[in-house]
């Protein structure tokens, strides 16, 4: 796990966000953010709350727009054409903080239902795929059960499978343990370790500083929506550059 | 000091003590009555009040229930009866009046050597209903369309049914309770054809009219289907709804002209003037639940679209529709729609109404959807969306099955709202089974003064489907819960 951070990085260019802009009204939420993201990289971004992080993430995959600037995944531009969104939507998986998945459907049709009606899949193959990630994530058995009878760490770890489904090329997660009860948040947490180790491209808000520090190449701090200090991990925490980060670290690490 | 505690006095129980029953005064009905009924001398009070007023109530009422009459030419013969048996003064309903006239009651003027029709209609409608309300469900499948079956041998053969028709029916519900044990997935075809036959065996004509009529969807889809490789999904329906519109207007007419010469077959027609009573009712409200539902998640949808001129369209038809009452609808039907058809159609006085009461709905639906929407946390959008969903099928598969869900008990108010209002055709001269039968009735020289007993009579029908809708609602609330809260 340790060595997880020099794995198969490649020159291939994931994402890329060039000078980019957002405001809410008169509000200005990102300013001037540019990030280039390699295939196979895992990146931690942390700051304060409002420092616009989540809705940076959110920006990759269209869930909010972008005012200004331009953000290239996976060779396509998000603009205002839908057909490139849902192109981009179909090949990034994103996991929630209240996981979001759908109470009215079974573990199992949660996780094929995306593959069914996006990508075509037979039901039958969509529904083994299913359960090969439900056994990935260690709760096949729940398979036939509905959300509301899980608990938070299953629920969260389902919708990681149901993201996974997909097949996609980089997985963003917002927050993925912040709704979690202490106990739970390990769970996840190894769920979302094992598919750093399996080279999968990440990009992840989270407040698990151990996390960052067992498997992420490069860690973000954000404040007043702008990108105050990008590091290895390392670093980033034992010798961070700006005060801001001194600070922000202390605090979280102070206790 | 606890410490001190525990180490002077030990005790360790070996026997658990077995569990006793709770004292008399604490069960049962005596608990009850003494907890609901008697538990302060205001409630003590109360209850021997609420206990008079109901023998109150039911002194005065029973008497009049007991001393029914059930055979009698005319109310003046009823009360001779009840005089004689009970003596003068007595009071006694007279229900003679119902075995007299309850077909007008329920097929209004329709001819009576054809009412095996709208009764088999009745009997489809619920074999078509099932595969809706109960899907893919074999046992409630089988006990709905075996009761079907049953219903249509006894009052079928009851209303001398000719051979052939009682011969094709009993063979089209037996086959569909064969296909509900092979494929009860397949049943819902004839839910989709069950439309055309019914307006067909209800206004008769030519068998052509409701077979060329479904034409023109095919029509619709092979357009779509045809166009739309080339001029994209929406383009390709809308060029589909023309074609099809073009299709009703100039061709259906000259092909079941010439269809029906070459193979005349039909039913002898009957006028909307001679629809009335619950046969009138039905038609109007179970024509307007099926079509408001769809209409209203449109407009739903439509008032939280991004699209301005969308939007607009639906909040101004929601509003406005909803801020008129329904009788001026009504009267818009029966009279200001001619002015604005060319001149010569004859629209169907039923099929106007049918038109405004489905829109009227409509719009009552699409507030209490919208309330649905609105209650669906925005993570839902936001899951269907990062999956790639499309707007189209996220509203399909995860929105509206939700928003719905929530929404069923206001919903199902809305129908029994719109069920009970079709009552208020009456003012525009139809003969609904509250006002214009009964009307009629009265009017009749040995019924007149009658009171009582039309009115009980079609309330008690109206109450039967409309607590059968309640219960089906609450049904159906029980199985779609999967939160497990």
């Amino acid at each position: 796990m340790a060595d997880a951070a020099k794995m198969q990085i490649t020159d291939e260019i994931a994402i890329q966000i060039t000078s980019m802009n957002k405001w809410y009204g008169q509000f200005h939420v990102l300013r001037d953010i540019n990030i280039t993201v390699q295939r196979g990289e895992r990146i931690v971004i942390c700051g304060p709350s409002g420092s616009g992080k989540s809705t940076l993430i959110r920006c990759i995959n269209r869930l909010e727009e972008h005012q200004q600037g331009q953000i290239i995944v996976d060779g396509t531009e998000l603009t205002n054409d839908l057909k490139n969104i849902d192109k981009v939507r179909s090949e990034v998986g994103m996991v929630f903080q209240h996981f979001n998945l759908f109470p009215h459907l079974t573990i199992l049709e949660n996780l094929t239902l995306a593959p069914i009606w996006v990508r075509k899949v037979p039901k039958k193959e969509a529904e083994e795929t299913a359960m090969y990630f439900l056994k990935k994530v260690k709760i096949p058995e729940q398979a036939n059960k509905y959300p509301g009878q899980l608990s938070g760490g299953q629920q969260q770890r389902v919708a990681i499978a149901r993201s996974l489904c997909m097949k996609p090329r980089i997985m963003l997660f917002d927050e993925p343990t912040s709704a979690l009860d202490p106990e739970m948040i390990k769970e996840v947490l190894d769920t979302m370790i094992q598919l750093a180790e399996e080279g999968m491209t990440m990009l992840c808000v989270t407040h698990e500083m151990g996390f960052a520090q067992a498997v992420a190449n490069r860690v973000i701090f954000m404040d007043q929506g702008q990108i105050v200090e990008q590091n290895e991990p390392k670093e980033f925490f034992s010798n961070p550059k700006s005060d801001r980060t001194k600070l922000f670290l202390s605090q979280i690490l102070g206790h | 000091m606890s410490e001190t505690h525990a180490q002077t006095v030990s005790f360790v129980r070996d026997t658990m003590l077995p569990p006793t029953p709770p004292p008399m005064g604490e069960r049962g009905a005596v608990k009850w009555m003494r907890e609901n009924l008697f538990s302060t001398p205001l409630n003590v009070a109360l209850t021997l009040l609420g206990l008079l007023s109901i023998y109150a109530l039911i002194s005065a009422a029973l008497p009049w229930w007991l001393n029914s009459v059930w055979v009698a030419e005319s109310l003046s013969e009823c009360r001779e009866i009840v005089a004689a048996s009970a003596g003068e003064g007595a009071t006694g309903a007279c229900w003679a009046m119902i075995r007299e006239r309850w077909h007008q009651f329920l097929f209004g003027f329709y001819p009576p050597a054809e009412w095996w029709r709208p009764i088999l209609a009745l009997g489809l409608l619920l074999a078509a209903l099932a595969p809706v309300l109960f899907a893919g469900q074999k046992r409630n499948l089988t006990v709905v369309l075996g009761a079907v079956a049953i219903y249509l041998l006894v009052t079928l053969s009851l209303a001398a049914t000719p051979g052939t028709a009682f011969g094709l029916a009993m063979v089209l519900i037996l086959g569909m309770l064969g296909l509900a044990q092979v494929q009860p997935g397949k049943l819902l075809w004839f839910t989709v054809l069950y439309p055309a036959l019914c307006f067909w065996l209800l206004w008769g004509g030519s068998i052509w009219s409701p077979i060329v009529a479904m034409a023109g969807f095919g029509v619709l889809y092979a357009v779509f289907r045809l166009a739309s490789p080339f001029i994209g999904l929406a383009p390709a329906a809308g060029a589909g709804v023309v074609a099809a519109v073009l299709w009703w207007l100039y061709i259906d007419i000259p092909v079941v002209n010439a269809l029906q010469i070459a193979m005349p077959f039909g039913l002898q027609s009957i006028n909307s003037d001679q629809f009335g009573g619950f046969l009138l009712a039905i038609v109007i409200g179970v024509t307007g639940i099926t079509f408001s539902l769809p209409i209203g998640i449109l407009l739903a949808l439509g008032r939280q679209s991004d699209m301005l001129i969308v939007k607009t369209l639906s909040v101004g038809f929601i509003e406005f529709v909803r801020g008129v009452p329904l009788i001026t609808l009504l009267f818009t039907a029966s009279l200001l729609l001619q002015y604005f058809l060319p001149p010569g159609t004859n629209f169907d006085i039923i099929l106007r109404v049918i038109i405004l009461v489905t829109f009227f709905a409509a719009a009552y639906l699409a507030e209490v959807i919208r309330g649905g929407l609105a209650a669906l946390p925005r993570g839902q959008y936001e899951a269907a969306d990062a999956l790639g969903l499309d707007y189209w099928r996220a509203q399909r598969l995860i929105i509206l099955p939700q928003a719905l869900k929530v929404s069923i008990p206001a919903i199902v108010s809305t129908f029994i709202g719109l069920f009970k209002d079709t009552t208020l055709v009456a003012f525009v001269g139809l003969m609904d089974p509250l006002k214009g039968v009964t009307q009629i009735v009265r009017a009749d020289i040995d019924w007149k003064g009658i009171y009582w007993e039309p009115y009980i009579f079609v309330g008690a029908i109206f109450f039967i489907i409309c607590f059968g809708m309640s219960r089906y609602s609450m049904y159906l609330e029980q199985k779609l819960k999967t939160d497990h809260r």
